[in-house]
């Protein structure tokens, strides 16, 4: 039988399984996805959000634990938990040889990101490349790995984890018939259940104007987040986090494709010119915020507006100015044009721009700091960057809701736990998406996803594999194992 | 979804309209829609110096990307990295759309230009030349000793073909693959540069892009630990192979350029002793040029199909094949000079260089100097300030 099995495939997976092996356990990994799709969500990613009271190689000046604390307090609105945060947070600070001694390289803030270079350390290539890094990593330590193979549900008995149920299916027009694999001990680490379109539906419900916003919604991640198992391990009475309608949510680009769209269909134009729903009305200061700050809230605000979509409509100012969006926008030489094009109420939205264009005190313009460039006497008001869109071309992008990954997932401790009724599964633990919610009640600050991911995949692996009777030694730990 | 509408037109249905506008090739076209992915992306700014000039741009233009398609190394490393490549739908690959532009602008560019065509069938161009070069020199010896087995020359060469002949054959053909590339690398050049920005190279620029190339910096893979071969995994060794086949091909060239020095200007006529410097020079760069090549055809051979552009497979090797006949022959020559198979040895390894001589400005010997290029524009550029002022990610 083998020691420790980790369902799922993705940063928090293999951060478990690379750490079971390395305490002596043998190791399996199922992923549910095909290889060339291997990672999850965590093959879109790109930084982590790390802890340092001192300059650290890609990572300027300090990051101090308290900071980062009262930066999550904040994003989250206060639900979260501070223990579990904590430990996060301070694991953030010290994984990166680790990571290191694995494969993953660090680089500095990307062009266009250079407001982060304090708080993250950027992986060199993005998540893929830091994906592929472990699962060679894994390979050369003797994990076993298996694609194809989701996990539909687990078997427990006696209150302790006996095996995982993976559902017959076919793979390459090849049937493969169902199977029960055992195992000591077990971490799930299969991620949220964002591409669950029904789930998604289901939780969001019918609003008052009879719409399904869910049904709206564009996956940024992976197609292979169903939450199966997640649904299953609730089903069986594991304590449950979260409000099912949590999850990281950005405006995207409506053209995105519905699933893995990644970072590259974000719209960062929404703070140097104004956006509009359907109905051609603005409905939130699109300067409140240096737009790294706002922009996962902005894929809620659109999910609120009428048939889940809004414009985001800038003009020849803006141009260069911003990250340079992957599909071209639509472009017109006058704002009735504009209107036309993007079938927008053409009289609404005219009358909107130049109630706001009317409204702009423009003072000195600074997109890289919170300038005096504001509205008087509209609503709402735009308080920075408010300058008049008057130079054409005129450009607008529809913006949908995209989601990143939901938060709704497993109760857990300093341990990672799987709870039961309040009572900490001995040998069945969780990490990465799965128990997120632990930590991000709501919001979101970039990075966190995966330090969360990180700190306690390590540590579900270590205590899984301790569950098996394999032991991190004191002198074990952190030593060069790796092989990448 | 919908992805920027591939611009490609016939050059002659563009009309007078808009003359100004350089019309995008096929591949062009893709090259222009994977950079507008990549440069909403920039996950891959650390590895090569393609993703850094493409954050300075937010529009490409036939101009840009004959720069970027040149800057790129074709080290697999973005594709490997790549969230958006095959099967996600928009099936970025770039260093397979840079490599499919890249050919095109060593023919487009190439001097004359009615031989940018020999691009094409390179595979074929390099066959023809080689079997031209053999039977030139095979044929001279039949015509200058009657026979092709004249006994033994005690390594005397000249007996054979005299110096000022071989020195007048191989200097007309090398002057002329140097003006062929030079007349070519200007045209790319001033291709690349719009007359608004003339580039100007500075020292320190000029030392970086020299550095970059000698170093063969960009297939260190950003973190030094290589490039992308057979899969995700990095390796060093086609750094190094490549570096063996240069520096062995440099050695070669430096033996050729001391014995010309000897036979001039201190009257010593080859052959030269074993413990000579041209000699010692030739058999240093002659081993370099058979363990490189060696090693970059089995690399050839077990690279990921999916990196560059399968369809040059056969410029790429029979380039490295020609290389590593030259070593090959030139050792047999060496070894046998002093027996009576020196004068067949000789006409075969003249006539494999005079194969690589002539097909030097038309075949993969192109891209040192392109890319050399490229890797000056980008060192001019970057110390150049950036018009774009993206304040937020």
């Amino acid at each position: 039988m083998i020691d420790v099995l980790v369902v799922g495939g993705g940063n928090a997976a293999l951060c478990a399984a690379l750490m079971a092996r390395e305490a002596g356990a043998s190791v399996l990994l199922l992923e549910a996805s095909p290889r060339e799709w291997r990672g999850g969500n965590s093959q879109h990613t790109r930084n982590l959000r790390c802890m340092h009271d001192a300059p650290q190689d890609v990572l300027v000046d300090a990051y101090p634990e308290e900071e980062y604390w009262q930066d999550l307090l904040r994003v989250t609105g206060g639900i979260t938990n501070e223990r579990l945060a904590r430990i996060a947070i301070r694991a953030s600070s010290t994984c990166r040889g680790w990571m290191r001694r694995h494969g993953v390289h660090f680089q500095p803030p990307l062009s266009g990101a250079l407001h982060v270079a304090r708080t993250n350390a950027f992986f060199m290539g993005g998540g893929k490349a830091l994906v592929n890094a472990y699962y060679r990593s894994a390979e050369a330590l003797g994990v076993q790995v298996r694609y194809d193979t989701p996990v539909e549900s687990i078997e427990m008995a006696g209150g302790r984890f006996v095996a995982a149920r993976v559902p017959a299916r076919e793979v390459n027009g090849r049937a493969l018939p169902a199977e029960r694999i055992e195992a000591r001990s077990c971490v799930l680490a299969a991620g949220g259940f964002e591409s669950n379109r029904e789930w998604l539906r289901e939780a969001w419900g019918q609003n008052e104007r009879g719409e399904w916003p869910a049904d709206n919604f564009l996956i940024r991640g992976t197609r292979f987040n169903q939450g199966v198992l997640l649904r299953s391990l609730l089903e069986t009475g594991a304590d449950v986090i979260g409000d099912p309608t949590q999850a990281h949510m950005v405006a995207i680009d409506a053209r995105a494709p519905l699933y893995d769209g990644g970072i590259c269909t974000r719209i960062d134009c929404v703070s140097l010119g104004v956006v509009v729903n359907r109905e051609g009305r603005r409905f939130y200061d699109e300067g409140e915020d240096f737009w790294p700050k706002r922009y996962a809230i902005w894929g809620r605000l659109v999910a609120q507006q009428p048939g889940q979509v809004a414009y985001s409509i800038i003009d020849q100012k803006a141009i260069g100015r911003f990250m340079p969006p992957v599909f071209p926008g639509t472009t017109a030489n006058s704002l009735a044009e504009l209107a036309r094009k993007l079938e927008l109420p053409e009289a609404a939205f005219v009358e909107t721009v130049e109630a706001y264009n009317r409204a702009c005190r423009v003072g000195q313009f600074d997109h890289t700091s919170l300038d005096d460039c504001h509205t008087e006497g509209v609503e709402p008001a735009k308080t920075h960057w408010a300058r008049p869109l008057d130079t054409p071309p005129f450009y607008g992008y529809a913006l949908k809701p995209g989601v990143t990954f939901t938060y709704l997932g497993l109760k857990t401790d300093e341990n990672a736990a799987v709870h039961f009724a309040g009572k900490p599964c001995a040998n069945l633990f969780v990490a990465g998406e799965m128990m997120a919610g632990n930590v991000l009640g709501k919001g979101y600050t970039a990075g966190v996803g995966m330090s969360i991911g990180t700190a306690f995949g390590r540590i579900a692996g270590t205590r899984a594999a301790a569950a098996a009777g394999h032991h991190i030694s004191a002198e074990n730990e952190g030593h060069d194992h790796a092989v990448a | 979804m919908q992805l920027r509408e591939p611009i490609a037109v016939d050059a002659g249905a563009q009309g007078e309209a808009y003359p100004l506008i350089p019309v995008l090739s096929v591949a062009e076209a893709e090259v222009d829609r994977q950079m507008h992915i990549c440069n909403a992306c920039r996950y891959c700014e650390g590895f090569c110096a393609v993703f850094p000039a493409m954050t300075r741009r937010l529009e490409f233009a036939k101009a840009d990307i004959h720069y970027l398609a040149n800057l790129c190394h074709n080290c697999g490393a973005c594709l490997h990295a790549c969230q958006y490549a095959a099967p996600h739908e928009f099936a970025v690959n770039v260093p397979q759309a840079m490599a499919k532009v890249r050919v095109d602008t060593y023919a487009d560019y190439a001097w004359p230009a009615a031989l940018g065509a020999l691009y094409r069938r390179n595979g074929l161009t390099m066959a023809l030349a080689s079997a031209a070069g053999l039977a030139l020199f095979l044929l001279l010896t039949l015509l200058v000793s009657g026979t092709l087995l004249p006994g033994r020359l005690a390594g005397d060469f000249y007996t054979i073909f005299p110096h000022n002949t071989l020195a007048l054959m191989f200097g007309g053909a090398f002057g002329f693959a140097v003006l062929a590339l030079g007349i070519g690398v200007r045209r790319f050049w001033k291709g690349i540069t719009p007359a608004e920005a003339e580039a100007i190279a500075t020292g320190a620029a000029t030392l970086e892009a020299t550095g970059a190339v000698l170093k063969l910096k960009y297939l260190d893979g950003g973190h030094g630990q290589g490039c992308n071969n057979e899969s995700d995994r990095f390796t060093l060794w086609r750094r190094r192979f490549h570096h063996l086949t240069f520096y062995g091909f440099m050695l070669c060239f430096a033996a050729t350029c001391v014995a010309t020095l000897y036979h001039y200007l201190l009257g010593a006529a080859a052959p030269y002793p074993v413990l000579s410097l041209p000699v010692l020079l030739g058999i240093a760069g002659g081993i370099g040029l058979v363990i490189g090549p060696a090693g970059l055809l089995v690399l050839n051979h077990r690279r990921d199909p999916a990196h560059g552009d399968v369809a040059q497979r056969p410029m790429d090797r029979g380039f490295i094949a020609l290389l590593l006949a030259i070593s090959l022959t030139g050792f047999a020559l060496l070894i046998g000079r002093d027996t009576g198979a020196m004068a067949i040895l000789l006409a075969v390894h003249l006539g494999v260089v005079m194969a690589f001589f002539l097909t030097m400005p038309y075949g993969k010997f192109a891209h040192g100097v392109f890319r050399s290029a490229a890797l000056l524009k980008y060192s001019i550029e970057k110390r150049q300030p950036d018009r774009l002022k993206l304040g937020s990610e």
